[in-house]
Protein backbone atom coordinates (compact mmCIF):
# COMPACT_ATOMS: atom_id res chain seq x y z
CA UNK A 1 0.00 0.00 0.00
CA UNK A 2 1.27 3.27 -1.25
CA UNK A 3 -0.33 5.49 0.85
CA UNK A 4 -1.07 4.25 4.94
CA UNK A 5 -4.25 6.29 4.49
CA UNK A 6 -6.52 8.90 3.04
CA UNK A 7 -8.33 12.54 3.66
CA UNK A 8 -11.01 14.27 2.19
CA UNK A 9 -11.84 17.43 3.73
CA UNK A 10 -13.79 20.25 2.59
CA UNK A 11 -15.13 23.25 3.49
CA UNK A 12 -18.81 24.35 3.64
CA UNK A 13 -19.11 27.37 4.73
CA UNK A 14 -16.88 27.90 8.24
CA UNK A 15 -17.32 24.25 8.27
CA UNK A 16 -14.72 21.62 7.59
CA UNK A 17 -16.35 18.05 6.83
CA UNK A 18 -13.72 15.70 7.23
CA UNK A 19 -13.88 11.62 6.11
CA UNK A 20 -10.65 9.77 6.72
CA UNK A 21 -9.65 5.97 5.35
CA UNK A 22 -6.88 4.39 7.38
CA UNK A 23 -5.61 1.10 5.27
CA UNK A 24 -4.95 -1.10 8.51
CA UNK A 25 -6.12 -4.79 9.24
CA UNK A 26 -7.85 -3.91 12.64
CA UNK A 27 -7.02 -7.69 13.99
CA UNK A 28 -9.67 -8.71 16.74
CA UNK A 29 -6.93 -11.04 17.80
CA UNK A 30 -9.78 -13.89 17.45
CA UNK A 31 -9.39 -14.54 13.61
CA UNK A 32 -7.90 -17.86 12.89
CA UNK A 33 -5.68 -17.61 9.13
CA UNK A 34 -7.29 -19.37 6.49
CA UNK A 35 -4.42 -21.08 5.17
CA UNK A 36 -2.22 -21.72 8.62
CA UNK A 37 -5.22 -22.14 10.89
CA UNK A 38 -3.31 -19.89 13.12
CA UNK A 39 -4.91 -17.17 15.44
CA UNK A 40 -3.70 -13.70 13.90
CA UNK A 41 -2.44 -11.54 16.39
CA UNK A 42 -4.24 -8.62 17.83
CA UNK A 43 -3.10 -5.62 15.67
CA UNK A 44 -5.20 -2.56 15.97
CA UNK A 45 -5.18 1.17 16.14
CA UNK A 46 -6.06 2.22 19.64
CA UNK A 47 -5.73 6.08 19.57
CA UNK A 48 -6.37 8.33 17.09
CA UNK A 49 -5.79 12.73 17.00
CA UNK A 50 -7.47 14.96 14.97
CA UNK A 51 -5.71 18.30 14.68
CA UNK A 52 -7.09 22.01 13.30
CA UNK A 53 -4.41 24.31 12.53
CA UNK A 54 -2.32 22.39 15.48
CA UNK A 55 -5.00 22.62 17.96
CA UNK A 56 -6.80 19.55 18.73
CA UNK A 57 -10.15 19.18 18.15
CA UNK A 58 -10.97 15.45 18.64
CA UNK A 59 -9.08 12.26 20.22
CA UNK A 60 -10.52 9.03 19.73
CA UNK A 61 -10.29 5.68 21.53
CA UNK A 62 -11.00 2.74 19.79
CA UNK A 63 -10.84 -1.10 20.25
CA UNK A 64 -10.48 -3.79 17.84
CA UNK A 65 -14.18 -3.71 17.11
CA UNK A 66 -13.65 -0.91 14.72
CA UNK A 67 -13.48 -2.50 11.25
CA UNK A 68 -11.04 -2.89 8.76
CA UNK A 69 -9.60 -0.04 6.85
CA UNK A 70 -11.25 2.45 9.73
CA UNK A 71 -13.44 5.14 8.38
CA UNK A 72 -13.90 8.40 10.29
CA UNK A 73 -16.38 11.24 9.25
CA UNK A 74 -15.98 14.50 11.57
CA UNK A 75 -16.77 17.81 11.33
CA UNK A 76 -14.88 20.69 12.71
CA UNK A 77 -16.53 24.67 13.18
CA UNK A 78 -14.58 27.93 12.41
CA UNK A 79 -12.30 26.70 9.37
CA UNK A 80 -11.19 29.17 6.80
CA UNK A 81 -9.61 28.35 3.55
CA UNK A 82 -5.98 27.65 3.64
CA UNK A 83 -6.50 26.49 7.52
CA UNK A 84 -4.91 22.50 7.63
CA UNK A 85 -6.66 19.67 8.91
CA UNK A 86 -4.20 17.02 10.26
CA UNK A 87 -5.26 13.32 11.48
CA UNK A 88 -2.50 10.71 12.87
CA UNK A 89 -3.53 7.46 14.89
CA UNK A 90 -0.91 4.64 16.80
CA UNK A 91 -1.83 1.44 17.34
CA UNK A 92 -0.98 -1.43 20.14
CA UNK A 93 2.45 -2.12 18.03
CA UNK A 94 3.08 1.19 18.31
CA UNK A 95 2.89 1.68 14.54
CA UNK A 96 1.75 5.28 13.66
CA UNK A 97 1.03 7.67 11.09
CA UNK A 98 -0.78 10.97 10.09
CA UNK A 99 -1.89 12.46 7.41
CA UNK A 100 -3.05 16.12 6.38
CA UNK A 101 -4.74 17.98 4.34
CA UNK A 102 -5.06 21.75 3.81
CA UNK A 103 -8.66 23.60 3.03
CA UNK A 104 -10.32 25.27 0.08
CA UNK B 1 -44.62 -19.23 -4.60
CA UNK B 2 -47.48 -20.70 -7.34
CA UNK B 3 -47.41 -17.15 -8.21
CA UNK B 4 -43.67 -17.37 -9.55
CA UNK B 5 -43.71 -20.46 -11.26
CA UNK B 6 -47.01 -19.12 -13.18
CA UNK B 7 -44.94 -16.07 -13.89
CA UNK B 8 -42.07 -17.98 -15.24
CA UNK B 9 -44.13 -20.28 -17.48
CA UNK B 10 -45.54 -16.74 -18.72
CA UNK B 11 -41.67 -15.76 -19.34
CA UNK B 12 -40.74 -19.18 -21.19
CA UNK B 13 -43.38 -19.06 -23.18
CA UNK B 14 -42.78 -15.44 -24.60
CA UNK B 15 -39.37 -16.59 -25.02
CA UNK B 16 -40.49 -19.37 -27.25
CA UNK B 17 -42.44 -17.22 -29.26
CA UNK B 18 -39.46 -14.95 -29.84
CA UNK B 19 -37.51 -18.00 -30.35
CA UNK B 20 -39.24 -20.15 -33.08
CA UNK B 21 -42.30 -17.15 -34.60
CA UNK B 22 -40.14 -14.13 -35.04
CA UNK B 23 -36.67 -14.39 -36.96
CA UNK B 24 -34.12 -14.98 -34.36
CA UNK B 25 -31.51 -12.45 -36.04
CA UNK B 26 -33.14 -9.76 -34.95
CA UNK B 27 -35.93 -10.70 -32.55
CA UNK B 28 -34.29 -12.89 -30.29
CA UNK B 29 -32.49 -11.36 -28.01
CA UNK B 30 -34.89 -8.05 -27.86
CA UNK B 31 -38.04 -10.23 -26.98
CA UNK B 32 -36.40 -12.02 -24.73
CA UNK B 33 -35.31 -8.77 -22.52
CA UNK B 34 -38.29 -7.59 -23.23
CA UNK B 35 -40.25 -10.16 -21.88
CA UNK B 36 -38.31 -10.43 -18.87
CA UNK B 37 -38.27 -6.24 -17.83
CA UNK B 38 -42.17 -7.03 -18.23
CA UNK B 39 -41.91 -10.24 -15.70
CA UNK B 40 -39.89 -8.15 -13.32
CA UNK B 41 -42.09 -4.80 -14.02
CA UNK B 42 -45.04 -7.35 -12.46
CA UNK B 43 -43.09 -8.79 -9.29
CA UNK B 44 -41.18 -4.95 -8.77
CA UNK B 45 -44.03 -2.53 -9.61
CA UNK B 46 -42.85 1.08 -9.79
CA UNK B 47 -39.16 0.30 -9.04
CA UNK B 48 -37.43 2.16 -12.14
CA UNK B 49 -35.21 -0.11 -14.24
CA UNK B 50 -32.33 1.76 -13.36
CA UNK B 51 -32.64 0.58 -9.68
CA UNK B 52 -31.92 -2.80 -10.82
CA UNK B 53 -28.42 -1.83 -10.86
CA UNK B 54 -28.47 -2.43 -7.00
CA UNK B 55 -29.93 -5.78 -6.84
CA UNK B 56 -31.47 -7.28 -4.19
CA UNK B 57 -30.66 -3.92 -2.02
CA UNK B 58 -33.59 -2.28 -4.66
CA UNK B 59 -36.06 -4.20 -2.32
CA UNK B 60 -34.03 -2.74 0.78
CA UNK B 61 -33.91 1.03 1.80
CA UNK B 62 -31.73 0.00 5.09
CA UNK B 63 -29.45 -2.08 2.96
CA UNK B 64 -28.64 0.98 0.29
CA UNK B 65 -28.41 2.94 3.44
CA UNK B 66 -25.68 0.89 4.53
CA UNK B 67 -24.37 0.92 0.29
CA UNK B 68 -24.20 4.55 0.00
CA UNK B 69 -22.56 5.01 3.13
CA UNK B 70 -19.90 2.29 2.46
CA UNK B 71 -19.75 4.05 -1.09
CA UNK B 72 -18.18 7.50 0.08
CA UNK B 73 -15.34 6.06 1.24
CA UNK B 74 -14.69 2.43 0.34
CA UNK B 75 -12.64 0.49 2.41
CA UNK B 76 -11.26 -0.85 -0.77
CA UNK B 77 -10.35 1.91 -2.28
CA UNK B 78 -6.37 1.23 -1.87
CA UNK B 79 -7.41 -1.79 -3.77
CA UNK B 80 -8.90 0.63 -6.64
CA UNK B 81 -6.29 2.42 -6.42
CA UNK B 82 -3.32 -0.34 -6.63
CA UNK B 83 -5.15 -1.45 -10.13
CA UNK B 84 -4.93 2.38 -10.91
CA UNK B 85 -0.89 2.11 -10.56
CA UNK B 86 -1.10 -1.50 -12.82
CA UNK B 87 -2.63 0.56 -15.30
CA UNK B 88 -0.93 3.13 -15.56
CA UNK B 89 2.57 1.29 -15.66
CA UNK B 90 4.68 1.51 -18.58
CA UNK B 91 4.97 -1.86 -20.66
CA UNK B 92 8.55 -2.50 -21.39
CA UNK B 93 7.83 -1.00 -25.26
CA UNK B 94 7.01 2.41 -22.96
CA UNK B 95 3.12 2.12 -24.24
CA UNK B 96 0.18 1.52 -21.78
CA UNK B 97 -3.56 -0.47 -21.29
CA UNK B 98 -5.02 3.27 -22.24
CA UNK B 99 -3.49 3.37 -25.75
CA UNK B 100 -4.98 0.28 -26.42
CA UNK B 101 -8.37 1.45 -25.98
CA UNK B 102 -10.64 4.50 -27.20
CA UNK B 103 -10.50 7.65 -24.81
CA UNK B 104 -7.91 6.23 -23.19
CA UNK B 105 -9.95 3.34 -22.02
CA UNK B 106 -13.27 6.10 -20.73
CA UNK B 107 -16.37 4.44 -21.39
CA UNK B 108 -15.38 1.58 -23.08
CA UNK B 109 -16.58 -1.00 -20.81
CA UNK B 110 -20.45 -1.28 -21.61
CA UNK B 111 -19.71 -2.07 -25.07
CA UNK B 112 -18.27 -5.86 -24.18
CA UNK B 113 -18.92 -8.71 -24.26
CA UNK B 114 -19.13 -8.32 -27.95
CA UNK B 115 -19.03 -10.78 -30.82
CA UNK B 116 -15.82 -11.02 -33.60
CA UNK B 117 -16.86 -12.37 -36.01
CA UNK B 118 -13.45 -12.70 -37.07
CA UNK B 119 -12.60 -15.81 -34.55
CA UNK B 120 -16.38 -16.41 -34.15
CA UNK B 121 -15.94 -16.24 -30.45
CA UNK B 122 -17.34 -13.14 -28.13
CA UNK B 123 -14.78 -10.72 -26.96
CA UNK B 124 -14.44 -9.47 -23.09
CA UNK B 125 -13.17 -6.47 -21.75
CA UNK B 126 -10.67 -8.82 -20.17
CA UNK B 127 -9.83 -10.37 -23.21
CA UNK B 128 -9.11 -7.24 -25.04
CA UNK B 129 -7.06 -6.50 -21.70
CA UNK B 130 -4.87 -9.78 -22.55
CA UNK B 131 -4.84 -8.79 -26.25
CA UNK B 132 -3.53 -5.45 -25.48
CA UNK B 133 -0.70 -7.05 -23.50
CA UNK B 134 0.39 -9.10 -25.81
CA UNK B 135 0.35 -7.01 -28.61
CA UNK B 136 2.60 -5.23 -26.48
CA UNK B 137 5.22 -7.96 -25.94
CA UNK B 138 3.79 -8.96 -22.28
CA UNK B 139 2.44 -12.14 -20.95
CA UNK B 140 -1.70 -12.03 -20.42
CA UNK B 141 -3.02 -12.29 -17.07
CA UNK B 142 -4.93 -14.93 -15.62
CA UNK B 143 -8.37 -14.29 -15.88
CA UNK B 144 -8.79 -15.73 -12.55
CA UNK B 145 -5.97 -13.86 -11.20
CA UNK B 146 -7.60 -11.53 -8.34
CA UNK B 147 -4.16 -9.41 -7.88
CA UNK B 148 -3.45 -8.85 -11.43
CA UNK B 149 -7.20 -9.15 -13.71
CA UNK B 150 -8.90 -8.46 -10.50
CA UNK B 151 -7.43 -5.44 -9.71
CA UNK B 152 -6.95 -4.04 -13.04
CA UNK B 153 -10.29 -4.31 -13.83
CA UNK B 154 -11.27 -2.74 -10.40
CA UNK B 155 -9.88 0.19 -11.38
CA UNK B 156 -10.06 0.15 -15.23
CA UNK B 157 -13.69 -0.59 -15.18
CA UNK B 158 -14.17 2.45 -12.88
CA UNK B 159 -13.09 4.38 -16.04
CA UNK B 160 -16.74 3.67 -17.72
CA UNK B 161 -18.78 4.16 -14.51
CA UNK B 162 -21.73 6.05 -15.83
CA UNK B 163 -21.66 4.73 -19.25
CA UNK B 164 -24.81 3.04 -20.43
CA UNK B 165 -24.56 -0.99 -21.42
CA UNK B 166 -24.76 -1.39 -25.27
CA UNK B 167 -24.48 -4.75 -26.17
CA UNK B 168 -25.17 -5.87 -29.46
CA UNK B 169 -25.76 -9.04 -30.75
CA UNK B 170 -26.24 -8.91 -34.71
CA UNK B 171 -25.74 -11.90 -37.27
CA UNK B 172 -26.45 -15.56 -37.07
CA UNK B 173 -22.87 -16.48 -35.75
CA UNK B 174 -23.40 -13.78 -32.60
CA UNK B 175 -26.77 -15.00 -32.12
CA UNK B 176 -25.47 -18.96 -31.52
CA UNK B 177 -23.20 -17.37 -29.13
CA UNK B 178 -26.36 -15.86 -27.24
CA UNK B 179 -28.19 -18.18 -27.17
CA UNK B 180 -25.89 -20.51 -26.31
CA UNK B 181 -25.05 -18.10 -22.82
CA UNK B 182 -29.35 -17.88 -22.58
CA UNK B 183 -28.94 -21.80 -22.77
CA UNK B 184 -26.54 -22.01 -19.59
CA UNK B 185 -28.79 -19.06 -17.69
CA UNK B 186 -31.69 -21.08 -17.83
CA UNK B 187 -30.24 -24.70 -17.64
CA UNK B 188 -29.92 -26.95 -14.37
CA UNK B 189 -27.06 -28.25 -13.39
CA UNK B 190 -25.70 -29.65 -10.11
CA UNK B 191 -26.65 -31.31 -7.97
CA UNK B 192 -29.39 -29.16 -6.57
CA UNK B 193 -30.77 -28.99 -9.78
CA UNK B 194 -31.24 -25.38 -10.49
CA UNK B 195 -30.79 -23.23 -13.37
CA UNK B 196 -29.14 -19.59 -12.85
CA UNK B 197 -32.90 -18.36 -13.94
CA UNK B 198 -34.54 -20.46 -11.06
CA UNK B 199 -33.13 -17.76 -8.59
CA UNK B 200 -32.83 -15.00 -10.55
CA UNK B 201 -35.66 -15.43 -12.69
CA UNK B 202 -38.14 -17.10 -11.04
CA UNK B 203 -37.67 -15.75 -7.72
CA UNK B 204 -36.09 -12.70 -7.94
CA UNK B 205 -36.90 -10.78 -5.53
CA UNK B 206 -38.30 -13.90 -2.91
CA UNK B 207 -36.42 -14.31 0.22
CA UNK B 208 -33.70 -17.00 0.51
CA UNK B 209 -32.71 -17.63 4.27
CA UNK B 210 -32.31 -14.09 5.38
CA UNK B 211 -31.24 -13.01 1.72
CA UNK B 212 -33.32 -11.44 -0.86
CA UNK B 213 -32.84 -12.62 -4.67
CA UNK B 214 -31.30 -10.11 -6.98
CA UNK B 215 -33.22 -10.54 -10.41
CA UNK B 216 -31.35 -11.41 -13.78
CA UNK B 217 -31.81 -7.50 -15.44
CA UNK B 218 -28.71 -5.43 -14.20
CA UNK B 219 -26.48 -8.10 -12.36
CA UNK B 220 -23.46 -7.80 -14.70
CA UNK B 221 -23.50 -3.87 -14.23
CA UNK B 222 -20.78 -3.07 -11.58
CA UNK B 223 -18.26 -5.71 -11.30
CA UNK B 224 -15.85 -6.37 -9.95
CA UNK B 225 -17.34 -6.16 -6.79
CA UNK B 226 -15.63 -6.43 -2.99
CA UNK B 227 -17.95 -8.08 -0.79
CA UNK B 228 -17.67 -7.88 3.07
CA UNK B 229 -15.17 -5.03 3.02
CA UNK B 230 -12.27 -6.10 0.37
CA UNK B 231 -12.74 -9.16 -0.81
CA UNK B 232 -13.01 -8.92 -4.65
CA UNK B 233 -14.67 -10.54 -6.97
CA UNK B 234 -14.94 -10.41 -10.94
CA UNK B 235 -18.06 -11.28 -12.87
CA UNK B 236 -16.73 -14.48 -13.62
CA UNK B 237 -15.56 -15.40 -9.84
CA UNK B 238 -19.00 -15.12 -9.05
CA UNK B 239 -20.47 -17.55 -11.42
CA UNK B 240 -17.82 -19.70 -10.19
CA UNK B 241 -19.67 -19.16 -6.81
CA UNK B 242 -22.95 -19.48 -8.07
CA UNK B 243 -21.76 -22.56 -9.62
CA UNK B 244 -20.59 -23.86 -6.07
CA UNK B 245 -23.17 -22.74 -4.70
CA UNK B 246 -25.63 -24.90 -6.99
CA UNK B 247 -23.31 -28.03 -6.05
CA UNK B 248 -22.28 -27.91 -9.91
CA UNK B 249 -18.10 -28.17 -10.56
CA UNK B 250 -17.60 -24.30 -11.44
CA UNK B 251 -15.85 -23.78 -14.80
CA UNK B 252 -12.72 -21.67 -15.25
CA UNK B 253 -12.93 -18.05 -14.94
CA UNK B 254 -12.54 -16.59 -19.08
CA UNK B 255 -13.74 -19.96 -20.24
CA UNK B 256 -16.22 -19.67 -23.37
CA UNK B 257 -18.85 -20.86 -21.54
CA UNK B 258 -18.84 -17.87 -19.17
CA UNK B 259 -18.07 -15.29 -21.91
CA UNK B 260 -20.83 -17.09 -24.05
CA UNK B 261 -22.80 -16.65 -20.51
CA UNK B 262 -21.91 -13.41 -20.04
CA UNK B 263 -22.45 -12.04 -23.36
CA UNK B 264 -26.18 -13.01 -22.52
CA UNK B 265 -26.13 -12.09 -19.12
CA UNK B 266 -24.84 -8.37 -20.25
CA UNK B 267 -27.60 -8.24 -23.00
CA UNK B 268 -30.15 -8.15 -20.63
CA UNK B 269 -28.68 -4.79 -18.95
CA UNK B 270 -28.72 -2.81 -21.70
CA UNK B 271 -29.36 0.32 -21.13
CA UNK B 272 -28.49 0.47 -17.78
CA UNK B 273 -25.64 2.34 -15.88
CA UNK B 274 -22.51 0.57 -15.35
CA UNK B 275 -20.54 1.44 -11.82
CA UNK B 276 -17.81 -0.68 -11.12
CA UNK B 277 -15.97 -1.81 -8.04
CA UNK B 278 -18.91 -1.42 -5.48
CA UNK B 279 -19.64 -3.03 -2.29
CA UNK B 280 -21.94 -6.11 -1.87
CA UNK B 281 -22.19 -7.80 1.62
CA UNK C 1 24.91 19.15 0.76
CA UNK C 2 21.85 19.27 -0.69
CA UNK C 3 20.90 15.61 0.33
CA UNK C 4 21.59 16.50 3.87
CA UNK C 5 19.78 19.49 4.06
CA UNK C 6 16.55 17.55 2.39
CA UNK C 7 17.08 15.41 4.84
CA UNK C 8 16.80 17.98 7.73
CA UNK C 9 13.44 19.28 6.35
CA UNK C 10 12.47 15.87 6.48
CA UNK C 11 13.34 14.96 9.58
CA UNK C 12 11.99 18.75 10.74
CA UNK C 13 8.38 17.56 9.28
CA UNK C 14 8.63 14.40 10.62
CA UNK C 15 8.65 15.33 14.07
CA UNK C 16 6.09 17.92 13.03
CA UNK C 17 3.43 15.77 11.98
CA UNK C 18 4.73 13.31 15.23
CA UNK C 19 4.71 15.68 17.76
CA UNK C 20 0.71 15.44 18.22
CA UNK C 21 0.77 11.78 18.62
CA UNK C 22 2.50 11.98 21.65
CA UNK C 23 0.89 13.66 23.87
CA UNK C 24 -1.85 10.64 22.91
CA UNK C 25 0.72 8.07 24.65
CA UNK C 26 -0.77 5.94 27.96
CA UNK C 27 -4.20 8.00 26.70
CA UNK C 28 -5.75 4.50 25.80
CA UNK C 29 -8.47 3.55 28.50
CA UNK C 30 -7.07 0.37 29.07
CA UNK C 31 -9.79 -1.14 31.84
CA UNK C 32 -12.96 0.02 30.45
CA UNK C 33 -11.91 -1.58 26.94
CA UNK C 34 -10.88 -5.11 28.19
CA UNK C 35 -14.35 -4.83 30.51
CA UNK C 36 -16.30 -7.70 29.19
CA UNK C 37 -19.81 -6.57 30.93
CA UNK C 38 -21.01 -3.40 29.96
CA UNK C 39 -22.06 -2.33 33.46
CA UNK C 40 -17.92 -2.57 34.00
CA UNK C 41 -17.71 -0.98 30.71
CA UNK C 42 -19.78 2.29 31.76
CA UNK C 43 -18.03 1.83 35.14
CA UNK C 44 -14.62 2.21 33.07
CA UNK C 45 -15.49 5.46 31.35
CA UNK C 46 -17.31 7.08 34.36
CA UNK C 47 -21.02 6.22 33.62
CA UNK C 48 -22.70 5.62 36.80
CA UNK C 49 -26.48 7.38 35.80
CA UNK C 50 -27.62 8.23 32.53
CA UNK C 51 -30.35 10.85 31.48
CA UNK C 52 -32.08 10.01 28.16
CA UNK C 53 -30.52 10.63 24.96
CA UNK C 54 -33.95 11.55 22.88
CA UNK C 55 -31.23 14.98 21.76
CA UNK C 56 -28.87 12.24 20.17
CA UNK C 57 -29.06 11.53 16.57
CA UNK C 58 -27.72 8.18 15.92
CA UNK C 59 -28.19 6.64 12.90
CA UNK C 60 -27.84 2.37 12.26
CA UNK C 61 -29.09 -0.11 10.35
CA UNK C 62 -32.05 -2.45 11.36
CA UNK C 63 -30.62 -5.61 9.68
CA UNK C 64 -26.40 -5.15 8.89
CA UNK C 65 -25.80 -6.27 5.82
CA UNK C 66 -22.12 -7.70 6.96
CA UNK C 67 -20.98 -7.82 11.03
CA UNK C 68 -17.59 -6.83 9.38
CA UNK C 69 -19.40 -3.59 8.61
CA UNK C 70 -21.70 -1.67 10.38
CA UNK C 71 -21.79 1.62 9.29
CA UNK C 72 -23.20 4.49 12.11
CA UNK C 73 -23.51 8.04 12.18
CA UNK C 74 -23.93 10.11 15.66
CA UNK C 75 -24.89 13.86 16.23
CA UNK C 76 -25.45 14.78 19.95
CA UNK C 77 -27.80 17.77 19.93
CA UNK C 78 -27.22 18.46 23.79
CA UNK C 79 -25.99 21.50 23.97
CA UNK C 80 -22.02 21.33 25.35
CA UNK C 81 -21.35 17.60 24.49
CA UNK C 82 -17.79 16.82 24.83
CA UNK C 83 -17.41 13.05 23.97
CA UNK C 84 -19.47 10.13 22.65
CA UNK C 85 -18.99 6.81 22.90
CA UNK C 86 -20.17 3.91 21.13
CA UNK C 87 -20.86 0.21 23.47
CA UNK C 88 -21.98 -2.82 21.76
CA UNK C 89 -23.71 -5.33 24.09
CA UNK C 90 -23.12 -8.74 23.03
CA UNK C 91 -19.62 -7.82 21.79
CA UNK C 92 -17.12 -9.89 23.79
CA UNK C 93 -15.71 -6.54 24.82
CA UNK C 94 -18.16 -3.96 24.09
CA UNK C 95 -16.39 -0.44 24.10
CA UNK C 96 -15.79 0.16 20.98
CA UNK C 97 -15.13 3.51 20.52
CA UNK C 98 -14.50 6.84 22.55
CA UNK C 99 -14.82 10.42 20.92
CA UNK C 100 -13.47 13.40 22.91
CA UNK C 101 -14.26 16.88 21.27
CA UNK C 102 -12.57 20.03 21.47
CA UNK C 103 -12.25 23.76 20.11
CA UNK C 104 -14.55 23.83 17.30
CA UNK C 105 -15.34 19.82 16.69
CA UNK C 106 -18.69 19.37 16.53
CA UNK C 107 -20.57 16.83 18.42
CA UNK C 108 -20.74 14.61 15.52
CA UNK C 109 -18.95 11.18 14.01
CA UNK C 110 -19.55 8.75 11.75
CA UNK C 111 -17.86 5.46 11.64
CA UNK C 112 -18.18 1.51 10.71
CA UNK C 113 -17.78 -1.23 13.14
CA UNK C 114 -17.76 -5.32 13.21
CA UNK C 115 -20.24 -6.96 15.32
CA UNK C 116 -20.24 -10.78 16.32
CA UNK C 117 -24.05 -10.99 16.57
CA UNK C 118 -27.52 -9.08 16.75
CA UNK C 119 -27.13 -7.12 19.69
CA UNK C 120 -28.08 -3.28 21.18
CA UNK C 121 -25.56 -0.36 20.28
CA UNK C 122 -25.47 1.71 22.58
CA UNK C 123 -24.47 5.43 22.33
CA UNK C 124 -23.29 7.87 25.34
CA UNK C 125 -23.19 11.27 25.13
CA UNK C 126 -21.22 13.30 28.00
CA UNK C 127 -22.12 17.03 28.64
CA UNK C 128 -21.59 18.74 31.99
CA UNK C 129 -20.57 16.13 33.93
CA UNK C 130 -23.79 14.17 32.83
CA UNK C 131 -24.28 11.42 30.70
CA UNK C 132 -26.78 10.94 27.99
CA UNK C 133 -27.66 7.30 26.68
CA UNK C 134 -29.80 6.07 23.63
CA UNK C 135 -29.79 2.79 21.88
CA UNK C 136 -30.50 0.39 18.94
CA UNK C 137 -31.22 -2.96 18.27
CA UNK C 138 -29.01 -4.31 15.37
CA UNK C 139 -29.68 -7.59 13.74
CA UNK C 140 -26.35 -9.33 12.32
CA UNK C 141 -26.53 -12.43 9.82
CA UNK C 142 -23.06 -12.62 8.63
CA UNK C 143 -20.98 -12.06 12.37
CA UNK C 144 -18.30 -10.00 11.98
CA UNK C 145 -15.69 -11.92 14.25
CA UNK C 146 -13.99 -13.45 10.95
CA UNK C 147 -13.29 -10.42 9.87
Amino acid sequence: MADPMKIRAQLQGDLADVKILIFHPMETGLRKDGVTGQIVPMHFIQTLTAMHNGRTVLEAQWSMAVSKNPFLHFRVRGAKPGDKIMVGWVDNRGGKASIEATLN
Amino acid sequence: MNSDLFANSIFLALSLLACSWIAPAVAGPDRDRASMVALFKGKFGGIALEEYVNGAMMLSPDAKAQFDTIMEFPPFQGEIDKGRTLWEKPFANGSTFSGCFPDGGRNVAGKFPYFDEASGKVVTFEMAINRCLRENGEHGFDYGDKEAMGLLTAYARTLSDGMRVNVVVNGPAAHRRYQAGRAFYFRRIGQLNLACASCHVTYAGNHFRDEIISPAIGQTTHFPVFRAGDNLHTLHMRYQRCMEAMRAVPLPAGSEEFNDLEYFHSYLSNGLPMRASVYRK
Amino acid sequence: MRRSALRAVAAAMAAAMLRPLQLLAGGWNKAAFDARAVADALRGIGVTATESGDKIVFKAPEIAENGAIVPLEIASHIPGTQAIYILVDKNPQPLTAVFEFADGAEAFVATRIKMAESSGVRVVARAGGKFYATMRDVKVTIGGCGA
